[in-house]
């Protein structure tokens, strides 16, 4: 991926309230890669966990917000405890969903889901915490 | 008899009762029994990882209250969850309200009929309750040794992650395995131990489950388990349930019965009717595979 400093990324406001929402410092990031080669779903990404810190330095915010990755994301936290700077990425990716649910947006339509006669509560209620606002 | 306190959590009253029953019978066998608390809410399932978030605290910390004043009742301030995401949620609500007191006061605006959280709650996972009370104690009480069964430990990522709640190490945990062990079963080196199964994703990208589940039951059948033992329903419906699209997709693939760890000790324990282990609320059924010690 290339690297471009579209804009002093301490001055833009959505990478500022990533970083307020999720309380990290996303700047402390030093593309070790540890996340992505960690995260069990990064073969179904189109960011790679390491490039979502990487577009945020760089002040690019947009891709982050159509990309899959976030709702991929599984919250499965193997990527926070092995990041070597200790970067809390699933509070990252859920900041990047919220910066959207928290228009009304709704990712999941729990009206439309299917098998709800076999699935259990939890998988329902963790995804539509997830998904919707 | 001992008296305890226990979440049981939503989906233990539902699909999976065979979780329920089993721990509650396991706990009684050991000279406990497990108190359901009174007036119990959902634990929301995930925790809120935005910094401003109260919305994923307030039902926890609702619960923990409840806790306390029935914990004066029982005199044990352990609360015992056995579901892995009940038990992650109550522990990480503990942990965050006792961290950001400021969060605890904004909490206090939306509660007018509750007391004050003291904080003396002791939220543990049933490992950790049984490991308090000794594995090799445990031993004691077993009947029909697992012996010859093979199990692959699951973990999944709730017990283990973030760290602060993890039960045992997050890399390289070993509760489970010491559990199984003295139930007299073989416990296989399962690398897979602490990776996700693809978790709420089963709701609305069940393909993506679909291939988790592919790969950890089919390192499993690689590693020589005859199952896999898990303590969460939502990685057990993952793993059981979606091996039918792993199967549709992957023809090769050979299926591999799921089962809570502690349905292995009610069976160990000589506690094998139906009411306590449920097996018709497996879709991959265990029946053949534990034949000889049923
Ligand atoms: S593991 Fe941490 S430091 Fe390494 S690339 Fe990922 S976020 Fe950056
Ligand atoms: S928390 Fe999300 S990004 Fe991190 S390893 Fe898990 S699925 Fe990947």
């Amino acid at each position: 991926m290339k690297y471009t400093i579209k804009e002093d990324p301490h001055k833009n406001e959505d990478v500022q309230e990533i970083m307020a929402i999720s309380g990290q410092n996303i700047f402390s990031c030093f593309q070790c890669g540890r996340c992505s080669s960690s995260c069990p779903m990064a073969e179904f990404m189109d960011i790679l966990p390491n490039q979502v810190f990487m577009l945020l330095q760089e002040g690019n915010v947009e891709p982050l917000m159509t990309a899959k990755t976030p709702w991929i994301c599984a919250a499965c936290f193997t990527c926070t405890v092995r990041c070597p700077v200790g970067l809390d990425l699933a509070a990252v990716m859920e900041a990047i969903r919220e910066k959207q649910l928290r228009k009304n947006y709704d990712y999941v339509d729990p009206y439309k889901v299917e098998e709800r006669d076999i699935l259990p509560p939890i998988a329902m209620v963790s995804n539509f915490r997830k998904f919707t606002p | 008899m001992k008296k305890i306190m226990f979440y049981p959590g939503c989906t233990l009253k539902g699909v999976a009762k065979n979780l329920e029953d089993s721990t509650i019978e396991s706990a009684r066998v050991l000279g406990y029994e497990l108190m359901e608390l009174p007036n119990w809410t959902c634990c929301g399932a995930v925790y809120g990882l935005a910094q401003d978030s109260v919305k994923f605290t307030i039902a926890n910390v609702r619960n923990l209250i409840r806790a306390q004043e029935y914990s004066k009742e029982i005199g044990d301030n352990r609360l015992i969850a056995v579901c892995s995401m009940c038990y992650n949620n109550l522990k990480r609500a503990h942990i965050d309200v006792m961290k950001n007191r400021d969060k605890l006061k904004t909490l206090k605006l939306f509660m007018d009929e509750e007391s004050e959280y003291e904080g003396h709650i002791n939220v543990q996972h049933y490992l950790q309750f049984l490991k308090e009370f000794g594995f090799e104690k445990i031993k004691n009480y077993v009947k029909k040794p697992l012996k010859g069964l093979k199990v692959a430990p699951y973990y999944g990522c709730l017990l283990l992650r973030p760290r602060e709640v993890a039960i045992d190490d997050v890399e390289d945990p070993h509760i489970l395995e010491n559990l199984l062990r003295v139930l007299g079963a073989e416990v296989v080196d399962y690398p897979l131990k602490n990776e996700c199964c693809g978790s709420y994703h089963t709701v609305d990208k069940k393909e993506i489950v679909g291939e988790r589940t592919y790969k950890l039951v089919s390192v499993a059948h690689d590693v020589g388990a005859d199952v896999i033992a898990t303590s969460c329903p939502l990685c057990f419906f993952n793993l059981d349930r979606r091996q039918e699209i792993a199967k549709a997709k992957h023809p090769r693939f050979e299926n591999m019965p799921i089962v809570y760890f502690t349905q292995l000790m009610a069976i160990a324990f000589g506690k094998n009717s139906d009411d306590v282990l449920h097996f018709d609320r497996h879709y991959i059924s265990p029946k053949e595979v534990l034949a000889p010690w049923l």
